[in-house]
């Protein structure tokens, strides 16, 4: 059953004087149930814009999304956002910031700590709660950010690069964190990400896009099995499906650059 | 090659920019420059290079603010400036704090108010004065209004900055938290504003104190400003300064408080500075 079908969706970007600048060409996409849809793409291609479409935080130029058959029109509760940069409130500390989207129902409080306790033991964070985000590392900042995200129990998961600011190994361990929440929780996820490692490893699918104007130019299945070890990134399967997306990239982020110094 | 330039930064206690004090010697420094002020005062006004006349040393000073307090009821006047400061003030502020942040928060009643207001800050409150002497008389009513002109318009203007500058990635974030129009001011861009918007309040409050005092020296029967202009015509310099460092003492008490009611309210604002 598909959740969300994206259809001939595109974004251009009006400049004065000039010819439109076209970010995302006409495309197509279906998610379905409990899938995890990993984008990966080269800088600028557009892949973020397509996110941000489906979060209703853009508005395409022509086609139409739609989540669950409704129209998207707006941001909302039914899809959980994670942004690369750290968007925590500052002023509300570890277990206000979970209750978020919980207080914004008007759920009695005893239920949204319930919640928000069972969401940030399962991020492991337990012990924080009464932390403000200024006192966090980014790796504790990002595990609240996701926390506040699932406690809204939404549709779909949408992330934007999340662990893209964090170092190689916070990222892994994140990386592990999500796919197991994800393997427990039986979500739906669209992950933007430009690590190839990334994509591999937690996708279901992986969507390659091609360089601005932004396309999606391939869509694999990633043949290995859940619950994933992080030791599958050895296995020859995942070295053979990550060399194969390395050329496909390759050659979008070599167009890209033409394109850059035409 | 010696390590030369390796080793000169890590000298201690030199000065190097941005390198925070200990918070004693801080201090030490913040008092000795009191001391130098006061010596340097006495100096040119005890050795007699300066004619009593234009002015008084510190210790006439003293004993005659000690005689302003005890005897002449100054005590009472310090009490009605106050009062007329924080009236005027808390008048402005409660005024101000909705139409900032409607503004900050709504573009289109920023459109209609701002030019406007932008235009009304730059009138010098202190011109209004004969004019309200005019519409209120010399009453209290005058004297709010003129505190009122000079801080309503810098609050209004200066608070919907603070709140239309409110990051855009946490009001995105609110948003697919589901958050409504309604609840992204309410809980996202008045909290996130709102340690910028109390430091707004101690500034302005500083200002206000210029301009109540510019309303006691004209038309006024009680207050500093009025005791100010009464030793001007006795020529008594030792009461006018003596008046002017209670303003003084009063504005540092005031600020210092704020800072403190600040620290307490939002301690999120201070972490990682």
């Amino acid at each position: 059953m598909s959740i969300l079908s994206v259809h001939g969706v595109s974004r251009s970007f009006e400049s004065a004087g000039r010819a439109p600048t076209v970010a995302l060409q006409a495309t197509d996409l279906e998610v379905t149930e409990n899938d995890f849809i990993t984008i990966l793409g080269p800088s600028g291609c557009g892949k973020s814009t397509l996110l941000r479409i489906v979060a209703g935080l853009d508005k395409q130029t022509s086609g139409e999304a739609m989540l669950d058959g409704k129209r998207i029109s707006g941001p909302g509760a039914d899809r959980g956002m994670v942004f690369q940069s750290y968007t925590l409130f500052p002023w509300l500390t570890v277990l206000d910031n979970v209750c978020f989207g919980l207080r914004e129902r008007n759920l009695p409080r005893a239920q949204q700590l319930e919640i928000a306790h069972s969401f940030i033991q399962k991020v492991g964070l337990r012990g924080f709660e009464s932390h403000y985000p200024k006192q966090l590392s980014g790796g504790m900042q990002q595990r609240t950010a996701l926390a506040r995200a699932l406690a809204n129990n939404p549709r779909m998961l949408l992330m934007d690069e999340p662990f893209g600011a964090l170092d190689h190994q916070t990222r892994e361990l994140m990386q592990e964190l999500l796919l197991g929440i994800w393997e427990a929780e039986k979500k739906t996820v669209l992950f933007v990400t430009h690590d190839i490692d990334e994509a591999v490893f937690m996708g279901s699918r992986v969507v390659v896009m091609s360089a601005r104007p932004g396309r999606i130019k391939l869509n694999l299945e990633v043949p290995m099995p859940h619950p994933r070890h992080y030791s599958v990134k050895t296995t020859p399967a995942f070295a053979e499906l990550k060399a194969e997306l390395t050329e496909q990239v390759r050659v979008e982020v070599l167009a890209a650059q033409k394109a850059a110094m035409a | 090659m010696a390590p030369i330039a390796a080793s000169r930064s890590y000298k201690y206690g030199s000065m190097k920019p941005l390198t925070p004090v200990a918070p004693a010697t801080r201090v030490t420094l913040g008092i000795s420059f009191f001391v130098m002020f006061v010596a340097i005062w006495a100096a040119a006004t005890l050795g007699g290079f300066v004619s009593k006349t234009f002015l008084a040393d510190p210790i006439t000073m003293v004993k005659s603010g000690y005689t302003l307090l005890t005897e002449m009821g100054f005590a009472k006047d310090i009490g009605m400036t106050v009062g007329r400061v924080l009236g005027g003030f808390l008048i402005a502020t409660v005024l101000a704090l909705p139409l900032g942040v409607m503004m900050g928060a709504y573009k289109p009643i920023e459109a209609f108010f701002e030019p406007f207001v932008s235009f009304a800050r730059y009138l010098p409150a202190s011109a209004f004065i004969p004019l309200l002497i005019l519409w209120a008389g010399i009453g209290e009513a005058q004297k709010l209004a003129v505190i009122f002109i000079g801080s309503f318009f810098q609050l209004v203007l200066m608070i919907a900055v603070a709140v239309g500058n409110t990051r855009r990635d946490l009001v995105e974030a609110a948003y697919t938290l589901g958050a409504s129009d309604s609840s992204l001011v309410r809980r996202v861009l008045i909290p996130g504003a709102a340690p910028e918007i109390a430091e707004i309040l101690r500034m302005v409050l500083g200002w206000a104190w210029t301009y109540v005092i510019v309303a006691e020296l004209i038309g006024a029967s009680s207050g500093i400003g009025h005791m100010i202009t009464d030793s001007q015509s006795l020529l008594a310099t030792d009461q006018i300064i003596f008046g002017i460092i209670v303003i003084g003492l009063i504005g540092l008490v005031s600020d210092m408080l704020f800072k403190l009611a600040n620290r307490k309210l939002f301690p999120w604002a201070a972490l990682g500075k």
